[in-house]
């Protein structure tokens, strides 16, 4: 070993059989964080990109500038999608063990992210997910049944049976369809959100990436197309911590924030508790506000810890120290927001477990609605001729031919194929 | 009818274009105040606003994936990458999402984006500035590629291109912007006004993408080219007195496979020909098709004409450049009697 390298190397607070060590997360106190006017220039909210805004207090208090003071009806509202995507989570894990669907990714922690940045956003402003964003989902409504035929890749797969499980996209809700690969979607909104401008509409964009893929060089075009043409986007990096098995200090977390590339760029940045539904939302109606008014855009770091495997494909036992994310000092975004209303009277450990059985009925039912359009063992299958549409808007004369052959190949007449004409 | 060098033709497409619909935009590096290096789209910010021919950064793949941004919220951008050398940092975004968008999303979400590329050589421009590289997009399903190789295809192709709700790499061949080259560096440059494709119409119209144009019809032998080279097989079997049938493809995907195919049915020999390196180049394809599709008609080999599978040298360029001897020899090879 050479023991005076110059070189280094980032090390993960805790491994497997060391006891979890969160001291290197820069925490500021609930509250504590000024708010500056939507308004504010840039360079002149620096300090942002390296507090923490935070609005609950360990105790379950709203405090500070930045309480949103969100009409209890809406938190619940929070509430009620925060568990559903938790619950449906759960029960797809629990499926893709089963060998009922072939991949699954669980949001577990993170659902905070994109259940109060949704809903501080309106129906028309368009996002561009990663692939950890059921909870956008939940939120524009997409109904459950629809996510697990995508699943599925059944006869009413949105995606025709082209996609891994959850790459959702939805057109009416305003959702981009989810690539796979990563951070290609960080750029796109911002494309998406100088063409609102060019166009003159009040819309935004909203994007999301990982901590880990920041370092594609996409995140960086984003940030510089943004910057030129203050565009109106709001750009999320979720620091869950770890990118599968790597800490975030591989994607240059440990010099820097990741909210600090924004000033770099002469973008605002700003740091807010992943797990704090108030804060999470204070922050991204903030957000929000500068890009409607011509402020330009927001990069808004989520500090949130990703409490469950990367995928149904790693386990988490054999990188990290177990059980870390109970240590997690930013605790559980339902739990919290749980407690939070619970302490405002407008909630009770009655209504939750009535909640909680309710969603479940919901995600059984559903699942039994999705599984009759097909599942990877029985029921009905898609058709493969639908592997030759959509390439181009028209099908050209090579792959009719190639359909052709397929179907001589599995021996399909092809004579009854509805998108025959 | 007005004679039109290919940067006029190209221009005046997008002229028209921003003109007929407020969704198309252009972007790109120099392309706006300064109106390009090529000065394709000279003239076109001043008249159609800041809003419509952006300036943008030296980032490619920015400009591809901002491109494709704007074109899922309604516009039609047509994204210039300043040369086909420097297209690859935009790589991803054109293979793994321009291309897919629509068959990922089975149709919910579709990018109209046209990506306007100068390409190949004859213009000292090194190893950086001489690339052919359309082979490496054709590979790529979900995406149209087409070069043309006159002014007039270039206007007409253009406009279709940009009105298709499909994604096209456009390949413009460099050398061909202000004159027909027939290979030759050491004759005077002869300009667009003395080719009748010079002669172009100054209003819309369009050219149609899958449909290869017999450059020159003729009975000895099939050429399929497409690009400079047209004009060089032109020459090189004009020289041998050869009644060759010259094809230019015009857009690569789709492809007229049945214009190829008849005329090698006619004809029964065929040479390939293209600037692109050859190993795994695009006139592989085309081998293959004709083998498959015309192998009884043939009457020899087919044989094939590119550029070396070197990188682009700088004070190598004409021993590099597949010119006319190199045609030629194709040109005797599948002549000579079984």
């Amino acid at each position: 070993m050479n023991k005076h390298s110059r070189l280094h190397l980032p090390r993960s607070p805790a491994r497997p059989g060391e006891a979890p060590d969160f001291s290197y997360v820069q925490l500021s106190p609930a509250g504590a964080v000024a708010r500056p006017d939507v308004n504010a220039r840039a360079r002149d909210i620096g300090s942002l990109s390296l507090d923490l805004v935070r609005v609950l207090d360990d105790d379950g208090n709203a405090v500070g500038p930045w309480h949103p003071h969100l009409d209890p009806a809406e938190l619940q509202i929070g509430l009620r999608h925060m568990l559903l995507t938790r619950l449906f989570d759960d029960r797809m894990q629990r499926n893709q063990r089963a060998g009922k669907i072939s991949f699954y990714i669980r949001s577990l922690g993170e659902e905070a992210v994109s259940v109060a940045q949704c809903m501080a956003l309106r129906p028309g402003d368009m996002l561009f997910p990663s692939y950890r964003n059921q909870g956008l989902q939940i939120v524009r409504g997409i109904a459950l049944v629809d996510l697990m035929c995508q699943l599925l890749s059944n006869t009413r797969d949105m995606c025709k049976g082209r996609q891994l499980p959850v790459m959702y996209h939805t057109k009416p809700g305003n959702i981009f369809s989810i690539s796979g690969n990563l951070a290609t979607q960080f750029p796109q909104a911002v494309g998406w959100a100088m063409a609102a401008a060019i166009k003159g509409e009040d819309h935004l964009a909203a994007s999301w990436i990982g901590e880990g893929s920041s370092a594609e060089a996409d995140f960086h075009h984003a940030l510089l197309f943004a910057s030129v043409y203050q565009a109106p986007v709001i750009l999320n990096v979720v620091n869950n911590q770890w990118a599968i098995s790597t800490f975030q200090g591989y994607a240059g977390g440990e010099q820097r924030s990741f909210a600090a590339r924004g000033p770099g760029y002469g973008i605002a940045g700003i740091r807010v508790d992943g797990n704090d539904f108030l804060a999470v939302h204070a922050v991204t109606q903030w957000a929000a506000e500068r890009a409607r008014t011509g402020a330009g855009p927001t990069l808004i770091e989520l500090v949130t810890y990703r409490a469950a495997a990367h995928s149904t494909s790693d386990d988490p036992a054999r990188y990290r120290a177990k059980d870390d994310h109970k240590h997690w000092p930013l605790g559980d975004p339902i739990l919290r927001l749980k407690q939070h209303l619970i302490r405002q009277g407008e909630w009770s450990e009655a209504r939750h477990q009535a909640l909680t059985a309710e969603l479940e009925a919901l995600v059984v039912s559903s699942w039994k609605q999705a599984a009759a359009f097909g599942t990877m063992s029985e029921g009905p299958k898609l058709d493969a001729d639908l592997m030759f549409e959509d390439v181009f808007k028209d099908m050209p004369a090579s792959l009719l031919k190639q359909r052709a052959l397929m179907r001589a190949e599995t021996g399909k007449s092809g004579a009854s194929s509805a998108e025959e004409t | 009818m007005a004679n039109m060098n290919m940067i006029q033709a190209l221009n005046s497409a997008m002229d028209i274009m921003l003109g007929r619909d407020p969704s198309v935009v252009l972007m790109g590096e120099d392309i706006g105040y300064f109106g390009g290096v090529f000065r394709a789209t000279e003239g076109l910010q001043r008249k159609y606003g800041e809003h419509r021919v952006l300036d943008t950064p030296i980032a490619e793949g920015g400009i591809i994936a901002a491109a494709i941004g704007m074109s899922i919220n309604g516009l039609r951008p047509v994204a210039e990458i300043q040369f086909a050398d420097y297209i690859y940092p935009g790589f991803d975004q054109i293979c793994s999402e321009l291309a897919r968008i629509r068959y990922r999303s089975a149709g919910a979400f579709f990018a109209p984006v046209t990506i306007r590329t100068p390409c190949g050589g004859g213009i000292r421009g090194g190893q950086t500035h001489s690339q052919s590289p359309e082979g490496i997009f054709t590979h790529v399903s979900g995406i149209k590629v087409v070069m043309p190789s006159n002014p007039y295809d270039a206007k007409g192709l253009l406009i279709t291109c940009i009105e298709d709700d499909d994604p096209v790499v456009f390949f413009e061949p460099k050398r061909l912007y202000n004159g027909p080259f027939d290979g030759d560096p050491s004759k005077p440059a002869v300009p667009w006004s003395t080719h009748p494709k010079g002669q172009v119409d100054e209003g819309y119209y369009r050219v149609p993408l899958g449909k290869a144009d017999i450059a020159r019809v003729g009975a000895d032998v099939t050429v399929v080219t497409y690009g400079t080279m047209v004009h060089v097989a032109t020459a090189a079997a004009a020289a041998m007195n050869l009644d060759a049938e010259i094809i230019d493809l015009r857009s690569l995907v789709p492809l007229d496979v049945d214009t190829i195919c008849s005329s090698v049915r006619k004809t029964g020999r065929c040479v390939v020909a293209h600037e692109a390196t050859r190993f795994s180049g695009f006139g592989a394809e085309i081998l293959s098709i004709v083998q498959e599709e015309c192998f009884w008609d043939l009457e020899a080999p087919i044989q094939r004409v590119a550029g070396w599978d070197t990188p682009y040298p700088h004070a190598f360029e004409w021993e590099y450049f597949p010119g006319q001897a190199r045609v030629t020899m194709a040109l005797e090879a599948v002549m000579e009697p079984a």
